[in-house]
């Protein structure tokens, strides 16, 4: 069976358009520009800090050091299908197959440059938390050996019942010292805290404005789908905590709220509103995209980009809150915590099912999912469908067999309805 | 010759490894069905197999009222009217032929499902094998294989077991060198063969614990044929497993029943 043949028979089927919102160009620029400019200020003296997702960013921008996110990058790398090449030479310099996809993509452009935009540029500090995983701390010890740069360990105790301890809330705090501490080393500068409560209220404003952005998906149809999400959610990530990142979805905001004005639906006849759970699968975005919206069947929210809504926020007790605020992130908090999180979102955007991703690579997010599929079933009464796949290397994923399931899942949905 | 009055619909399952073609009258009676291997192009072996089924039947392609393709090859089947996934086709075919069933464990070529139902005969929840072939009828071909066992005999030759041996990985080609370690070291196929069989059962097993094993659990898709296959899955669930049967057509009955149903109320 070549692909020709697939793809003759796929016209069959009415394809329905993704419609690109137009600030997509805008974000480009946007992206470009952010990468450039890490690229060649530290030219003029600027430093630059590698930073886990979840990782307090907002004392990086205070001290005008640049944050750059690996994560990201492998997200990159994944949308760009250089997954399996790159996890291969992490795997020829000795790293194990079943280590996180993004650690390996990452690793092998530290050490071999490459990957979609020639590699990333060289730190000057590591800001590692391990508020999203275990991992981090050793792909980032790799990283601080390799570069022969400081790292600082930001070590958030897991919340099993949601709940932050004063012990523990005093414990991360007291490392937001250190943070400080090799800040100041790095920039050789005086730690302005008037500077971190601005960059903690433009983090804030951003946050708010992502939320808002998410949101127009509770609305009949959606006018988004999780996918432009996905790709809108670089700036609220890599640029939080700036004004580019305010600014930049300031512009997203209104072009959505005109498309619901317009009563514009991300996927035409839309019959099936679903919830995501877990990281994308970068590479088949597009084509999941259109095997969905084939079947009149929307992702309307997803459980990724809602991580990024820490509106904890308060700006007076700067370095308290922001211990606060990263200590109790959605990957830090116990399997209840997490079903309660998904059943507002389900609840909210009124879904019709859930659509989890088992990933390979993401073990903290992956691990819970079989508790946590039971408590929809049962609590939720929603039914829900289980996808083995891994983020950014392909090799981990059976394209057929994924749409298999999507196509029984959403006949089932059909048949309850 | 076809009674001018019956509806003829037909099902299509292209199976990874078969496939499997029923035409169905009224959307109640197997009229004629028929398998062939898959080969490497399934949709001409699809179309061969169509047209000796109707040949056989005495039926002329205009006469089918509907047809609809599921499985692997659905997608590539371009005289069906619709595709279904094999999920919808399974459940359908099994309440025709055991209408009592409740659980659904198909264990085709390439994946393995558990499916389980409302009393209505509603889907309720599936789950499928991950993308390893541990699970499924690739795993016993490539250990006939190994053996140098026809896979028709296998399962009967697991029934002359005598001692227990141990197949400790799941993984299909780690499995193959320790079943040829154990025939170095001289374990008795029959013994070898059963332990073969526990480990596919138990790894099916996993997946009904998934979905909860409502009774009675009903068995269908190619391995169901393999006596030894279903006894360890019995074994292994600790409860009985029926066999639809000619279980290998349920999905092809299924798909002619959407087919059929398609029929008497046009969808949109």
């Amino acid at each position: 069976m070549t692909t020709g043949e697939r793809s003759d028979t796929e016209r069959k089927r009415r394809s329905p358009r993704f419609v690109r919102l137009e600030c997509t160009a805008r974000l480009h620029k946007l992206m470009t520009r952010y990468y450039a400019y890490a690229r060649y200020m530290p030219r003029l003296g600027k430093k630059i800090a590698w930073i886990t997702s979840g990782g307090p960013v907002e004392p990086l921008y205070a001290a005008g050091i640049i944050p750059v996110y690996p994560e990201n990058h492998g997200a990159m790398c994944g949308a760009s299908r250089m997954g399996p090449k790159l996890g291969e030479q992490a795997e020829a310099l000795g790293y194990s197959r079943d280590l996180c996809s993004y650690a390996r993509c990452d690793i092998a452009c530290a050490v071999h440059g490459g990957g979609p935009i020639g590699g990333l540029p060289r730190p000057d500090l590591l800001v590692c938390c391990n508020n999203i995983c275990g991992t981090v701390t050793k792909w980032y010890e790799v990283l601080a050996r390799h570069f022969n740069v400081p790292m600082v360990l930001i070590d958030t105790p897991y919340l099993h019942d949601g709940q932050l301890p004063d012990h523990t809330s005093r414990y991360v705090r007291a490392q937001f010292d250190d943070l400080i501490e090799a800040i100041e080393n790095v920039t050789r500068r005086r730690f302005s805290e008037r500077r971190l409560q601005r960059a903690m209220g433009l983090s804030l404003e951003c946050v708010q404005a992502w939320q808002r952005v998410l949101g127009y998906c509770e609305h009949r149809p959606a006018p988004i789908t999780c996918f432009d999400a996905f790709a809108h959610m670089a700036p609220i990530v890599t640029l939080r905590g700036t004004r580019w990142a305010v600014r930049y979805y300031r512009h997203l905001e209104a072009e959505i709220a005109q498309r619901v004005e317009r009563g514009f639906g991300a996927v035409p006849e839309e019959r099936h509103r679903l919830l995501w759970d877990n990281i994308p699968i970068w590479y088949d975005i597009r084509n999941l995209f259109k095997h969905l919206a084939a079947r009149s069947a929307c992702l309307v929210a997803d459980t990724y980009t809602n991580a990024w809504v820490m509106d904890r926020f308060d700006q007076r007790r700067s370095l308290d809150s922001l211990a606060e605020a990263y200590a109790s992130i959605y990957l830090n908090i116990g399997t209840p915590q997490r079903f309660r999180q998904v059943a507002e979102l389900a609840r909210r955007f009124s879904v019709d099912g859930v659509v989890m991703h088992s990933n390979r690579s993401c073990k903290p997010y992956s691990f819970g999912q079989l508790d946590i599929q039971r408590m929809i079933r049962d609590e939720l009464g929603l039914p829900c469908l289980m996808i083995e796949a891994d983020m950014t290397d392909s090799r981990s994923y059976s394209r057929e067999q994924v749409r298999a399931r999507l196509d029984a899942f959403l006949e089932t949905l059909e048949a309850a309805a | 010759m076809n009674r001018s009055d019956a509806t003829l619909t037909l099902g299509v399952d292209l199976g990874s490894t078969a496939i499997k073609a029923v035409l169905l009258a009224d959307g109640m009676t197997v009229k004629a069905c028929r398998v062939a291997l898959t080969g490497h192009n399934a949709r001409q072996s699809a179309e061969q197999l169509v047209a000796a089924l109707l040949d056989e039947a005495g039926v002329t392609p205009d006469q089918v009222a509907r047809t609809v393709a599921t499985g692997y090859g659905r997608l590539y089947y371009d005289p069906a009217d619709r595709e279904v996934s094999e999920i919808t086709c399974h459940a359908r075919g099994t309440r025709l032929v055991m209408p009592q069933a409740r659980t659904i464990v198909d264990i085709g070529g390439q994946d393995s499902k558990v499916i389980s139902l409302a009393d209505t005969g509603r889907v309720l929840d599936f789950a499928m094998n991950d993308k390893c072939a541990a699970g499924t009828g690739r795993f016993l071909e490539v250990m006939s294989r190994a053996l140098d066992v026809p896979i028709e005999q296998f399962g009967r030759l697991a029934e002359a077991s005598t001692k227990d041996v141990a197949i400790s990985t799941t993984c299909t080609v780690f499995a193959e060198s320790e079943v040829v370690g154990l025939v170095a070291r001289g374990e008795a196929l029959p013994d070898i063969v059963a332990a073969i069989h526990r480990s596919i059962a138990a790894r099916i097993a996993a997946l009904v614990r998934r979905v909860g094993p409502a009774a009675p659990v009903v068995s269908t898709g190619g391995v169901a044929q393999n006596p030894a296959a279903i006894a360890a899955l019995a074994t292994e669930l600790d409860q009985p497993v029926e066999v639809a049967p000619d279980p290998q057509f349920t999905g092809a009955i299924g798909a002619a029943l959407v087919a059929a149903a398609d029929h008497a109320e046009p969808r949109p």
